[in-house]
């Protein structure tokens, strides 16, 4: 065959698989990006699962347009910068912030988003963490009540820990229901959650969960996640106490 | 003119079922005797990175069957327009068309398991088990026989990946098809377990406290062993197969 012929056939194959993709990626573009945002907001309302049972809308049995219908009456998204400001920029939603995008900038430059959901007539705050587990990344969402100070629910996810033991993190309910109660703050002192290994102390049983057996480097991940996760989200947490006395409770 | 009409009813006449024991011995020869994993030794380290769970493993070997069913039906298709010199980057080309194929369909239907996956579906293009099904058999025989080759090789693999994942599966986590609808789990910690470990039964003794997942299970590590067993014993049995050398 002469060469000519060759390069005929590796052009017009290539024009064929350059059309036959892009015309996938185009048509099935939005189902996917539709996908990814239940997807996401799905793993947001994990973290007020607790309260969303209390008020009989339990987060596993929300359909699809549930989740979405939920999100857009129930839920106010912000942004808001490391100084613990409110980003007023146009477009710009809590849910197209990709963490892991921000946290190859400055941390000074780092815009964090921010949820406030209603359920009955309860606010709860929900800030996104993430971090790194053995193998890949971590992250997840945090639920806090409207003291800002207690976890009302947690809900992880990983990109590649091992199934059985640092996957637990996302499939084990009953160890992410350690976290509800849980207090970020000793008195005026920052402190987070600790995952400790071998079982929280009982002395700073407000502080720590249990780890996990065969799981350590992902729940220490887990820990440095929540705590340096939250203290992005202190500024803010400082800011909207003092608005929200003054203007809520007085 | 006649004759040449005559000949032609002829060949018609002729021609193979469209599913005769050619086929068959296509489609079933992978799954045991000639099976793409045990026997030929190919595709094993996505063989060892998606089989911790039964439910992805099932969703990996419907796109292996895809993809190679597919592919050798298209280079088959193709085989004799295809330029010797570059045959494979063609067949390589057809290969990645279909998986990219595969991995848009499942982001935009089942997103959860697009997730769980990640970069294994997109590993198929490397699976040696596709190009040389290509290499060996489509660049050579009609597009039919060459799709059902595609198809009962990509299944010989699925067989021994979903083999793989249910006894890891079981042994690792405790239960089968974590992360679908039909998630049933067998046994473990907490009520939600058909058999609840932590309870104690009716005569106040807990019979099966002492069980505890197997961590080596969930390791890549477990699939070896257990692939290795299959071949040890499918050796074992069939003496066919036994290396006299």
């Amino acid at each position: 065959m002469s060469t000519q012929k060759v390069i005929l056939f590796v052009v017009a194959m290539t024009v064929v698989v350059a059309l036959l993709l892009a015309g996938s990626a185009v048509g099935l573009a939005p189902i996917a990006e539709k996908n990814a945002d239940i997807f996401n907001k799905r793993q947001l309302l994990l973290a007020i699962a607790n309260p969303l049972e209390a008020a009989g809308q339990p987060a596993a049995a929300l359909t699809d347009e549930e989740v979405l219908a939920f999100f857009d009456e129930n839920v106010e998204q912000s942004v808001v910068n490391s100084q613990g400001e409110l980003v007023n920029q146009e477009g710009l939603l809590a849910v197209n912030v990709d963490l892991a995008k921000e946290r190859k900038k400055p941390e000074a430059e780092r815009n964090y988003p921010v949820y406030k959901a209603n359920v009955d007539n309860s606010n709860y705050y929900i800030f996104s963490v993430r971090g790194n587990g053995l193998w890949d990344a971590i992250w997840g969402n945090v639920a806090l009540e409207q003291d800002l100070n207690t976890i009302a629910g947690v809900s992880f996810d990983h990109a590649g820990e091992t199934p059985g033991l640092g996957a637990e993190i996302k499939d084990n309910a009953t160890w992410r229901a350690q976290f509800v109660g849980k207090k970020i703050y000793e008195g005026e002192k920052y402190v987070s959650v600790y995952v400790r290994k071998g079982g929280a102390l009982q002395s700073r049983a407000e502080h720590e969960v249990d780890g996990l057996s065969g799981a350590t480097i992902t729940a220490d991940g887990v820990t440095k996640m929540m705590y340096e996760g939250l203290q992005a989200y202190e500024p803010f947490m400082e800011e909207s106490a003092t608005t929200s006395t003054s203007m809520n409770f007085k | 003119m006649a004759t040449a009409t005559e000949t032609k009813e002829i060949r018609i006449e002729e021609k193979d079922p469209w599913f005769g024991s050619k086929e068959r011995e296509l489609m079933v020869d992978p799954l045991l005797d000639n099976n793409p994993i045990t026997i030929q030794v190919l595709g094993v380290c996505s063989a060892l990175a998606v089989t911790s769970l039964v439910y992805p493993s099932i969703v990996m070997a419907v796109a292996v069957v895809f993809v190679c069913g597919m592919a050798n039906l298209t280079t088959s298709l193709l085989r004799k327009s295809i330029p010797k010199a570059v045959r494979l980057i063609v067949q390589l080309v057809i290969i990645a068309t279909l998986v990219t194929l595969v991995n848009e369909a499942l982001k935009a239907l089942n997103y959860p398991v697009y997730k769980q996956l990640s970069v294994y579906i997109g590993l198929i293009i490397t699976n040696c088990i596709v190009m040389g099904r290509l290499e060996a058999f489509a660049m050579a025989n009609r597009p039919w026989r060459s799709f059902v080759d595609g198809i009962g090789n990509g299944l010989g693999y699925g067989l021994i990946l979903i083999v793989v994942g249910f006894i890891r599966e079981v042994f690792g986590k405790g239960s089968v098809f974590a992360g679908s609808g039909l998630e049933f789990k067998i046994i473990g910690a907490g009520s939600t377990y058909a058999i609840d470990t932590t309870t104690p039964d009716q005569w106040g003794s807990t019979f099966f406290g002492w069980y505890a997942n197997n961590g080596l299970m969930v390791m890549s590590v477990a699939a070896m062993f257990i692939i290795a067993v299959l071949i040890w014993v499918q050796r074992a049995r069939n003496p066919k197969l036994v290396d006299v050398s």
